[in-house]
């Protein structure tokens, strides 16, 4: 069912690029003229940063592209393993370099914020993104392949937008437990290294944020999509407003008897390394996990609004809560985003 | 990107004439709808071809005489000179054929090579004249500016039109390792025109049709070898600064500064380390100095000085602008060869040499198990059988008689033919206009020195003696021309005024290894010399000849390889019976005057007593 959803999506997508060839041609006219590509570069280049973190071996790049939102150095990029380090660097396009932390993420939607110290910067307003329609030309922005180091500027691809879709989140077929609507491209964007970067039109007004490479498992083509401008909104609002933090903030209070893994009924996988994710390696037979339906190879991904990135993470958040409150948890089982709530035992 | 057989079959314009058809769609799309169509979009469309239709006719489809491979070219001048991919020829040997837009195909000879940058010189032979492609500037085009490659890829088309994509310049003054190979792309042109295999060696045009790029190279990964929109093109820029020595018949090597840079805590290019033998050492470079600009062109990375290192073929006189003590100074240092004679040989002729590898981390592309690769799945292309019969001359065991006409093997050059040639053309050139090859006797020169001191200067075959202000001095012809390197701070001129005669009179043939280099600048910035290279007795001497007036204009002698030269700079030429023979003569060694003469009177005679 799925795969005849994105097929008819992608029909729909030619069909869209065919009937908006006339209009299209016309109202690109001054965009065909060679140097209007290239002012509007001159704008928007400098708000594309190049971003380094975890990765390197089994396929897996160290680096991705990101976008700067704010003045003061807030930069939106796709939720990643690059990003799960503690030592994530930023270069801009003026060669400087940063290191940055992770404000927050929303795994879900697989966006992160990132925050750099320094303040003047170029920036995108999400308030102005604008909702792109079939047939509109774009220019892709992104630091694909890592080709682009220091100073240098990343790469510039032209495409246009096939169709406005809603991303089919099923296992087998786009491995993303994003789900919610993206553009359609018809160049090749969506490369190694180019998520986080931005898919903007031709006069600079940013349409969405690069996603993460997808490969359809039935066909094996690989999509070229960008996630709108608007969706990435919420989230990001929502991360900047403090939910959704990667760590917990050091003076917050802790509850004299708080809640435990013991109590919940979970067991985690043995802790290899010091940032081991927190898959769930048991549940014990009538727990609170148990009742809420967790199962063995679910990976906790938040609690509540925060994001645990390792069992310690997890054991943190837990000490803060009460014993004796219910606790949401969204969990990850393969592709597919669950949330749950566990009650505590009576 | 390796190599594929692409070529196409006998529409006469296959890529062009499918535009007409989109052209048509659109006059179609806006005649049975509403949205109108604004005349200027059809213009613009109609320009756009017409640059393509213009541009195609310069495109070569590259087919290697082993039948192995092919790829793309592009033609430069009207007597068939065009330029590809080293990797492309190389399984080629040294002849190749060759098919045009107009669906002729003709026998073309390797004529110079550039391994490390990439590139390959061939002649095509049976016009008498070729279309060819204008050259431009890329330096001057931008990330965004609409481009278009041409070429052979995959093989799609049925006749030899090439096939064309279109796209924008996704970056420049990129940098591409070497990733294990010996190719190394630097300050290359990115886009995202399709680059695919087959278009190896093809030509990048601007949106005018004038070629800024010869494609080169993709970034693939785990989708195959199919084209994911990054494609890079040897820069023009670059291509023009080897093209001289390509068309010598060498195998150009790349430059090196002998210095290496870094990153300091403040994040200045400092110099890391300088090796004592370089010039920049002896041109007063040291370690802690910071690398401002190099060649006109300011350096905020270690990377952009490798960029820039890239463009340049060994031997030449690049300006370096470097600070210290906040003090800024600026000299020009002599490019020393990277590779060692024998090795770049061996890379060349290596089989065992891969071909680029488009990913800068082999391992990460064989990482996924569950990935097809599909290069090496996929059957071997097969050329359409009307033009497998045309080209089959590929398969013939023998080069046909006008490549055979056009080649001469010797170890060390693409091509030794050309390189012959234009070492007779510059010594028939000069000796045509001085007539000093006839005169094998001896030589008086009397002149004298810009404070007006007599001088005097009597060279033959035995030696040479010099009056000078200071006294006599003296060097005689021996086992070891070096030894005697007078007059003291001249770095040898006597020797030097000696290889300057050996050359006239003796010839090419006898003076010792001679080549042909190239196009070179020397000290002045703006201005490219042809190069002639003489070894006497292990002592190289360097001359620069005018390439307008054909005029020797300096020459450079090196008695040891970490030593400076002594050189000699030509000039005033005026008319002296006959000859045209110069009227002044500057004397300069590691960075200081030795003396400016003036030549008043020469007696040349013609035999010796």
């Amino acid at each position: 069912m799925t795969t005849i959803r994105a097929q008819l999506a992608l029909r729909a997508a030619t069909l869209a690029v065919a009937l908006a060839g006339g209009a299209l041609a016309a109202s690109g006219l001054a965009a065909e003229t060679p140097s209007a590509a290239t002012e509007t570069l001159a704008r928007v280049l400098p708000r594309i940063v190049k971003i380094h973190g975890a990765g390197g071996f089994r396929g897996l790049e160290a680096y991705q592209s990101g976008m700067l939102i704010s003045a003061d150095g807030a930069i939106l990029t796709v939720w990643s393993h690059v990003l799960d380090t503690d030592y994530l660097s930023v270069t801009l396009d003026d060669g400087r370099r940063f290191d940055a932390r992770l404000l927050g993420a929303h795994p879900r939607l697989e966006v992160a914020v990132l925050k750099i110290d320094a303040e003047g910067l170029p920036h995108f307003d999400l308030n102005d993104g604008i909702e792109a329609a079939p047939g509109t030309r774009v220019l892709a922005l992104s630091n694909l392949f890592g080709v682009a180091t220091g100073n240098e500027p990343v790469s510039v691809q032209r495409g246009v937008v096939s169709v406005r879709t809603s991303l089919a989140a099923r296992r087998g077929v786009f491995e993303t437990p994003y789900d919610g609507p993206i553009h359609v491209l018809d160049a090749v964007t969506n490369n190694p290294g180019a998520a986080g970067g931005a898919v903007v039109t031709r006069r600079g007004d940013l349409v969405g944020m690069i996603g993460k490479e997808l490969r359809n498992a039935n066909n094996h083509t690989w999509l070229n999509y960008a996630v709108p401008a608007e969706e990435l909104r919420e989230p990001v609002e929502a991360i900047l407003a403090g939910r959704f933090a990667a760590s917990p903030e050091p003076d917050r209070e802790k509850p004299v008897e708080p809640a435990t893994l013991d109590g919940l009924g979970l067991v985690l996988v043995p802790e290899v390394l010091d940032r081991t994710p927190p898959y769930v390696d048991a549940v014990r037979p009538d727990s609170p996990a148990a009742r809420a339906g967790l199962r063995p190879d679910d990976l906790v991904v938040m609690v509540g609004d925060r994001l645990v990135s390792s069992c310690q993470a997890l054991r943190d958040e837990l000490a803060h809560l009460r014993r004796e409150d219910p606790v949401r948890l969204s969990v990850m089982r393969g592709q597919e985003w669950i949330e749950v709530e566990l009650k505590p035992s009576p | 990107m390796i190599s594929a057989l692409c070529p196409t079959g006998p529409d006469r314009s296959g890529a062009v004439s499918t535009l007409f058809v989109l052209l048509a769609w659109f006059g179609a799309a806006s005649g049975s709808s509403d949205a109108a169509v604004d005349p200027a979009v059809l213009e613009a469309e109609s320009a756009r071809v017409a640059v393509m239709d213009r541009a195609k006719d310069a495109v070569v489809a590259v087919f290697s005489s082993s039948g192995q491979g092919g790829g793309s070219g592009v033609v430069i001048s009207p007597d068939g000179f065009a330029l590809t991919n080293f990797h492309v020829v190389k399984p080629s040997g040294y002849w190749m054929r060759c098919g045009m837009a107009d669906g002729r195909i003709h026998d073309a000879v390797l004529v110079g090579l550039d391994p490390t940058g990439d590139v390959a010189l061939i002649q095509l032979f049976g016009r008498d004249v070729f279309p060819a492609a204008e050259l431009g500037d890329s330096d001057a085009v931008r990330a965004g500016d609409w481009v278009f490659a041409m070429g052979n890829p995959f093989l799609l088309a049925t006749d030899l039109a090439p096939t064309v994509t279109y796209g924008i310049l996704s970056g420049t003054h990129r940098y591409q390792y070497p990733s294990g190979t010996i190719l190394e792309y630097t300050d290359c042109l990115q886009t995202d025109a399709a680059i695919n295999p087959g278009n190896s060696g093809g030509p990048l045009f601007d949106s005018q049709g004038r070629l800024i790029g010869i494609n080169g190279r993709c970034s693939f990964e785990k989708r195959g070898r199919v084209s994911v929109g990054v494609g890079y093109a040897i820069s023009i820029n670059q291509i023009k600064n080897f093209l001289g020595d390509l068309h010598g018949g060498r195998i150009v090597d790349h430059a090196t500064l002998g210095a290496r840079v870094a990153f300091d805590a403040e994040g200045r290019v400092v110099v890391d380390d300088v090796l004592e033998s370089s010039d920049a050492y002896r041109r007063g470079l040291r370690y802690g100095d910071e690398i401002v600009a190099f060649a006109g062109r300011p350096i905020g990375s270690p990377n952009a000085l490798k960029n820039i290192l890239g463009v340049f073929p060994a031997g030449w006189r690049v300006p370096l602008v470097y600070r210290r003590d906040g003090q800024r100074r600026d000299f020009l240092v002599r490019l020393a060869a990277v590779h060692g004679r024998s090795e770049l040989i061996e890379k060349t002729e290596g089989r065992q040499t891969p071909l680029p590898d488009p990913d800068p981390d082999p391992d990460r592309r064989k990482s996924d198990p569950n990935e097809p690769a599909p290069q090496e799945k996929q059957p071997t292309p097969l050329l359409p059988k009307g033009l497998r019969e045309r080209l089959a001359g590929a398969a013939r065991p023998r080069p046909p008689e006008i490549v055979e006409q056009h080649h001469e093997a010797r170890r060390g050059y693409a091509n030794y033919f050309f390189n012959r040639r234009h070492q007779q053309r510059l010594w028939e050139a000069w000796t045509d206009e001085s007539q000093l090859a006839q005169a094998k006797g001896l030589w008086t020169i009397e002149g004298r020195t810009v404070g007006g001191q007599p001088v005097r200067f009597e060279l033959d075959d035995a030696g040479v003696v010099a009056q000078l202000p200071g006294g006599e001095v003296k060097w005689t012809a021996g086992d070891e021309p070096a030894a005697n390197l007078d007059p003291p701070q001249s770095g040898g001129m006597l020797l030097a005024l000696h290889l300057w005669r050996r050359l006239a009179t003796e010839g090419l043939d006898c003076f010792g290894e001679v080549y042909y280099q190239g196009m070179a600048l020397r000290n002045d910035w703006s201005k490219r010399l042809d190069v002639l290279v003489g070894v006497h007795a292990g002592v190289e001497c360097r001359f620069y000849f005018d390439p307008e007036g054909h005029r020797l204009v300096a020459l450079e002698m090196t008695p040891d390889e970490a030593a400076d030269p002594c050189e000699i700079a030509f000039s005033d030429f005026r008319a002296l019976g006959k000859r045209i023979l110069p009227g002044r003569m500057e004397v300069r060694h590691a960075d200081q005057r030795f003396g400016v003469f003036l030549l008043d009177e020469y007696t040349l005679a013609p035999t010796a007593p």
